[in-house]
């Protein structure tokens, strides 16, 4: 698959144009969907963009559009206007976005060609798109595997080459482990640095969106796309919230060694080794760290992340829009309509957090889950004052098979390297690491950076150094 | 966790169950919760008033802005149930009570 500036220079040389580009886009999820299942709505009216486009560059005007013709998936559970916004439920099955998410603006206005919407668990919760009321999506590197999750469609349509870019939102590793199963570069943000208007909240205070893309130069033109401060949500950051972290010639990488003891893959560990041997080999200094808290994580991240959740899906009840199943009065209404159109893991998380904050349980968790975040956040700035970036696995193993996680705690263990950049809500990318074979395939597995907040330009220099400069990309 | 429990945090977040899915929250919401129960080893109860939360919320004013008719349609093309323009709902009121 061609990268963002490979495509842009033959658009601009004129020996491929958008409207061939998207057509290429189209048969391939002919030819591959069925089976995939990446996506869950295809656009017609992306000719016309990827027409415009293509007139726009025989005009020559393409210099303010850096996305200008390129084909892209977005999550469906960012709005688009006009088209279906289902977070992969029942509940919003039919429900048609009346506007655009901040994010999307900024891409349609570089001149992306927004092809579909890709699967999800639903409403981004799970790490396998298992959870999707449509069906799940599969690795196209083994089809009988999950692409992770829950941003598991779009890694699923840039794995497959249908797009080079792919929209994802990440809550507690939902793009970065769907990278690392799928052989990508997934980044996501420092909370904050994206808009998360127009997205449809699971974890309010975790929720970022970012890019699944081949390359990390393509990563980082998404990116400075979608980032900036926005008046529809407050809580984006201005480029002065935080220091500056300078780009530099070679860095101090610390591994939290104690965090890699148990329950890793042997084959995964194995890869980790070798990338930190390149590592050293590059000139770059790779030292141990004592990150203790970061082994809670996951813990306070199961607490916090389902009190959001609760308190978010309140709102999908039936009435003002979303699927209503008739009850015998409102109360009635409400109790048939999330019966209906929630699916088992939203249910259990809604149940979990309102139990968190329910008035006798809410200091012993939510309060202390949220003080566990408050001292891994000083935690890990003391650790930024002695390493530049901070480095784990992704996952603890490659994809999984489809089904072969029914215990939910199972499946959230895959999460234990993710969920402390959510909680301290520092960037963080996944870079594929050399493949491992399970039963004769190849599957691909990821090694995560973690950069201080603000971090992203030091993640796309050493991401461009270890991964792009070796791929020839 | 009892059932008993399980039925009345679906009656709070209303959301009604199957007898299976309460059977299998019962069990699973239980061993999460004894999972995630390790932020009480790294927290007591004395610390915890030591530590300001890393949350906090940023509010503003409610403002009425207007609205054009174009976003008025896309809403109410959205209700599940209207009459003309209006949103239906159930009755609220019980003539009863």
């Amino acid at each position: 698959m061609l990268t963002i500036s490979q495509l842009r220079q033959k658009f601009i040389d004129g020996s491929e144009t958008p409207s061939e580009t998207l057509a290429k886009t189209l048969k391939v999820i002919n030819e591959k969907d069925k089976e995939i299942h990446a996506f869950l709505d295809v656009y017609d009216d992306a000719k016309e963009v990827a027409e415009s486009a293509t007139l726009a560059f025989a005009k020559k005007d393409y210099e303010a559009k850096p996305l200008l013709g390129v084909p892209i998936a977005v999550k469906n559970n960012i709005l688009i206007k006009g088209k279906r916004a289902t977070a992969a439920s029942l509940i919003l099955e039919n429900y048609i976005a009346s506007y655009d998410a901040t994010i999307i603006k900024k891409l349609k206005a570089a001149g992306a060609v927004i092809v579909g919407s890709t699967n999800l668990d639903e409403f981004a919760m799970g790490g396998s798109t298992e959870n999707s009321a449509f069906g799940p999506t599969k690795n196209p590197h083994d089809t009988s595997r999950v692409p992770g999750g829950s941003s598991g469609g779009s890694a699923a349509a840039v794995a497959m080459e249908a797009v080079p870019i792919a929209i994802g939102t990440d809550t507690g590793g939902s793009i970065r482990q769907p990278a690392s199963y799928c052989g990508l570069v997934g980044m996501k943000p420092t909370y904050g640095a994206v808009s998360r208007f127009g997205l449809m909240a699971m974890g309010s205070s975790l929720d970022q969106a970012g890019v699944l893309a081949n390359s990390v130069a393509d990563a980082e033109v998404v990116f400075n796309v979608m980032k900036g401060q926005d008046e529809n949500d407050m809580t984006t950051i201005s480029p002065d919230t935080y220091p500056d972290v300078p780009v530099k010639e070679s860095y101090t990488i610390g591994v939290p060694r104690a965090f890699l003891k148990d329950g890793i893959d042997v084959d995964v560990m194995e890869r980790f080794e070798a990338h930190l041997e390149s590592l050293k080999k590059d000139g770059h200094k790779i030292v141990d760290i004592e990150l203790p808290l970061f082994e809670a994580g996951l813990a306070a991240y199961y607490i916090v992340m389902p009190a959001e959740v609760s308190s978010n899906l309140a709102r999908y009840d039936g009435i003002r829009y979303g699927v209503r199943k008739e009850g015998n009065d409102l109360l009635d209404t409400y109790l048939e309509s999330r019966a209906h159109g929630f699916g088992r893991e939203a249910k259990r998380r809604i149940l979990l957090g309102t139990y968190v904050l329910s008035s006798g349980y809410y200091d012993a968790y939510y309060g202390k889950a949220e003080a566990v975040r408050t001292l891994m956040r000083e935690e890990l700035s003391h650790v930024f004052t002695n390493v530049d970036l901070v480095i784990t696995p992704t996952a603890p193993t490659p994809a999984f098979k489809l089904g072969e996680k029914e215990d939910p705690l199972s499946m959230y263990r895959q999460d234990i390297f993710t969920v402390p950049v959510n909680l301290t809500g520092v960037p963080a990318m996944s870079l594929p690491m050399k493949e491992v074979d399970r039963e004769g395939k190849m599957l691909p597995v990821g090694v995560q950076y973690i950069a201080p907040h603000n971090g992203e330009a030091r993640l796309f220099d050493i991401g461009k150094k270890v991964f792009d400069d070796r791929q020839g990309k | 966790m009892t059932k008993e429990e399980i039925l009345q945090l679906g009656n709070l977040s209303r959301v009604k169950m199957s007898d299976n899915e309460v059977a299998k929250f019962q069990t699973e919401i239980e061993s999460i919760l004894e999972y995630v129960g390790a932020v009480n080893r790294i927290v007591s109860d004395l610390d915890l008033k030591k530590v300001p939360g890393v949350v906090k919320n940023v509010l503003r004013e409610d403002e009425v802005v207007e609205t054009s008719l174009e976003d008025i349609d896309a809403l109410v093309s959205a209700f599940p149930e209207k009459i003309g323009d209006y949103l239906k709902v159930k009755k609220i009121l019980n003539p009863d009570s």
